[in-house]
């Protein structure tokens, strides 16, 4: 089994679509790789694959070794900087073009996941992600089913399940967490996503999804919250462009100054190039907030390895 | 051997085979399966070896016999519109909501709403009907009412609690949606309206397959600006073109957000290739409006109110007036009517 080589495996499950699964797995896999340890992602949303537009790697195709797939390379280990390598596999890769509609039923969906999960070569490998499509159905049941059978024990540590703070995205969310009851998957913790804006002219926060339903969900099932995500359109620009984030003089995250000095205009970096996303994404003003959530999300899964 | 997409996928082949009353199998479907209601069931080269082989060659084939049965019932219905975004998250049920809502705006209309998202039916809280339960007559299961005139129809109605997951495969998905459609009495109906789950898979494929015959007006796609939902509402469009489902065009959500306090607007989705404009462009679809990000849209929805009522002065609301009389206009009707001032 080609998972034999990888130390832990995260799923990130959501009920509800649209909350963010993505752009959560794409922070926490940037966040384990910046604090040393390798990391694989693989995205098994067949029908709406987002992962490698996320790394800037949408015109990669998968290699063929003999006996299974190779998964693309976003960055090589850097040791001398603290910095993991980091590994995409998406069902995105083996499309012949982007805007195809990939129509297919359940069972097929299943042979998929099967196959995602036994033949690709992810080599040695600290964490592997698995980016989820949402809901509670055929690849959900497939991956549980899979996971359960062929993944040793102290592999599968568990769910990072992702929601928004609004009533109607939890109520899908609390489906997923018996999802997860029913199935034995434990849940590592609860993140709340697009908890507030703050406006860019302003700086007044304005909770956009409300704010706190997830902390609340998160203490009726009894499960750790590991934090809130504001939502930061400098993080899209950043995955959109490759543009470095920058702030206006004086923003601050947990009372630590991130503004951009004003000597640092126009970089030279400004491209959207994968293996630099992993350099610039420190910039970012979410980036503080992943490395606590990276940092609880470590220390869950040390506990029950 | 790892298999490869490379090859053009073979859409037409699901789309042709009608869905039917699955055969008990002995064993799973392989991978390459033509499908057990197929056409092909049994006979197909994949099925060589298989340990259904017998099973599924024996099945009835030819046209599904409920699919008379669910045009009968749905004889009354004047138009049906699907609601699709091949991306989750990006507002379909909001939108689904806010619809109704708006076509039950003119009380001489009667609006339905069948909700076929089975893993996460968000329609009956958006409408307030969260705690209903279905009733079951002689004459067939009876819809909730959200209003007077608007009915609703989810599989929430009929868990035991609120927060039970539905871990279902595609086919009892699909043996669902059925009965929706078949055993559900809508009666008379102006409007029925489906909001769906993301993605183009069984659902999706059900739906189309089971209200082709009685017709499909077409169907609403809902993106938000940024690429990244665009990517995958660029699929869903590609699946509506290959399964023969008018487009009746392309709706912007969550377009800007303006701060209540400064009254600046940002875009915090931004639309770096251009949002739901250019890609309506670029499909040749019609586009029927951007609604912004209003904070009170959500909260409406949370507590199953009609956001047309609460906020009738709101610039989302004068938006999404507009959407609905463009929708109004292409489906051929006089938008006076639709949704009288």
């Amino acid at each position: 089994m080609s998972l034999s080589k990888v130390k832990h495996i995260v799923l990130v499950l959501s009920g509800k679509g649209g909350v963010g699964k993505s752009s959560v797995t794409t922070q926490l896999a940037l966040s384990l790789s910046l604090a040393g340890h390798s990391v694989g992602v693989l995205d098994v949303d067949l029908t709406g694959p987002s992962i490698p537009r996320m790394f800037a790697i949408e015109d990669a195709k998968v290699t063929q070794a003999p006996g299974g797939w190779l998964p693309i390379i976003v960055h090589e280990a850097d040791p001398s900087a603290g910095i993991g390598s980091l590994r995409v596999m998406s069902l995105g890769f083996l499309l012949p073009r982007r805007g195809d509609a990939v129509v297919w039923r359940g069972p097929k969906k299943t042979a998929m996941v099967r196959q995602f999960l036994s033949d690709v070569f992810w080599d040695e490998l600290d964490y592997l992600l698995i980016d989820t499509p949402p809901g509670t159905s055929d690849e959900h049941i497939s991956l549980a089913e899979t996971l359960l059978q062929k993944a040793r024990l102290d592999q599968l540590a568990g769910a990072v399940v992702v929601t928004t703070p609004q009533a109607v995205a939890t109520a899908d969310v609390r489906k997923e967490l018996n999802f997860c009851a029913k199935t034995g998957i434990r849940v590592l913790g609860v993140v709340e996503n697009m908890c507030g804006f703050v406006c860019p002219n302003c700086s007044e926060c304005t909770n956009i999804f409300m704010s706190g339903g997830g902390e609340v969900m998160a203490s009726d099932f009894g499960v750790r919250f590991l934090g809130r995500v504001p939502i930061d359109p400098q993080f899209l620009v950043l995955i959109e462009t490759g543009k470095r984030p920058r702030y206006p003089k004086g923003t601050a995250v947990n009372g630590q100054d991130i503004s951009t000095p004003s000597q640092e205009q126009n970089g030279v970096d400004e491209t959207k190039d994968a293996a630099l996303l992993v350099h610039k994404y420190p910039a970012c003003s979410l980036a503080p907030i992943f490395k606590t959530i990276t940092a609880d999300v470590i220390s869950a899964v040390q506990v029950i390895a | 051997m790892a298999p490869s997409l490379e090859a053009p996928e073979p859409v037409e082949d699901v789309l042709a085979n009608p869905l039917k009353q699955k055969p008990n199998l002995v064993a799973p479907e392989p991978e390459h399966c033509p499908g057990p209601e197929s056409e092909q069931a049994g006979t197909a080269d994949s099925c060589a070896g298989c340990p259904n082989q017998k099973i599924c060659a024996a099945a009835p084939k030819g046209p599904d016999p409920d699919i008379p049965l669910i045009t009968a019932r749905l004889a009354g219905v004047k138009h049906k519109i699907l609601v699709l975004s091949g991306k989750g998250g990006v507002g379909k049920s909001t939108f689904t909501c806010l619809l109704a809502h708006a076509f039950a705006t003119n009380p001489d209309s009667t609006v339905g709403v069948m909700d076929t998202d089975i893993c996460g039916p968000s329609i009956p809280k958006m409408l307030g009907v969260e705690s209903e339960t279905i009733h079951i007559s002689a004459a067939g299961w009876s819809p909730a009412w959200a209003m007077d005139n608007l009915a609703v129809m989810s599989i929430q109605f009929m868990l035991p609690n609120r927060d039970d997951a539905i871990i279902w495969r595609g086919p009892k998905k699909n043996g669902l949606i059925k009965q929706f459609l078949k055993d559900v009495e809508w009666g008379d109906l102006d409007f029925l309206l489906v909001d769906t789950p993301p993605g183009t898979s069984d659902e999706h494929l059900s739906v189309n397959t089971f209200l082709k015959e009685s017709g499909i007006d077409g169907a609403v796609m809902v993106t938000t600006p940024q690429e990244v939902s665009l990517l995958d509402v660029r699929k869903e469009i590609d699946f509506c073109r290959k399964a023969g489902i008018r487009v009746l065009g392309l709706v912007e959500n969550m377009s800007l957000f303006v701060c209540p306090k400064c009254t600046h607007a940002s875009e915090i989705f931004q639309a770096t290739t251009g949002g739901g404009r250019a890609l309506a462009q670029e499909m040749g679809i019609p586009f029927l409006g951007s609604v912004p990000l209003d904070p009170r849209i959500g909260m409406a929805c949370d507590y199953g109110e009609s956001f047309f009522d609460s906020f009738p002065d709101s610039p989302a609301c004068t938006a999404l007036k507009g959407v609905v009389r463009e929708l109004a206009g292409q489906i051929g009707l006089d938008a006076e009517d639709v949704m009288p001032e």
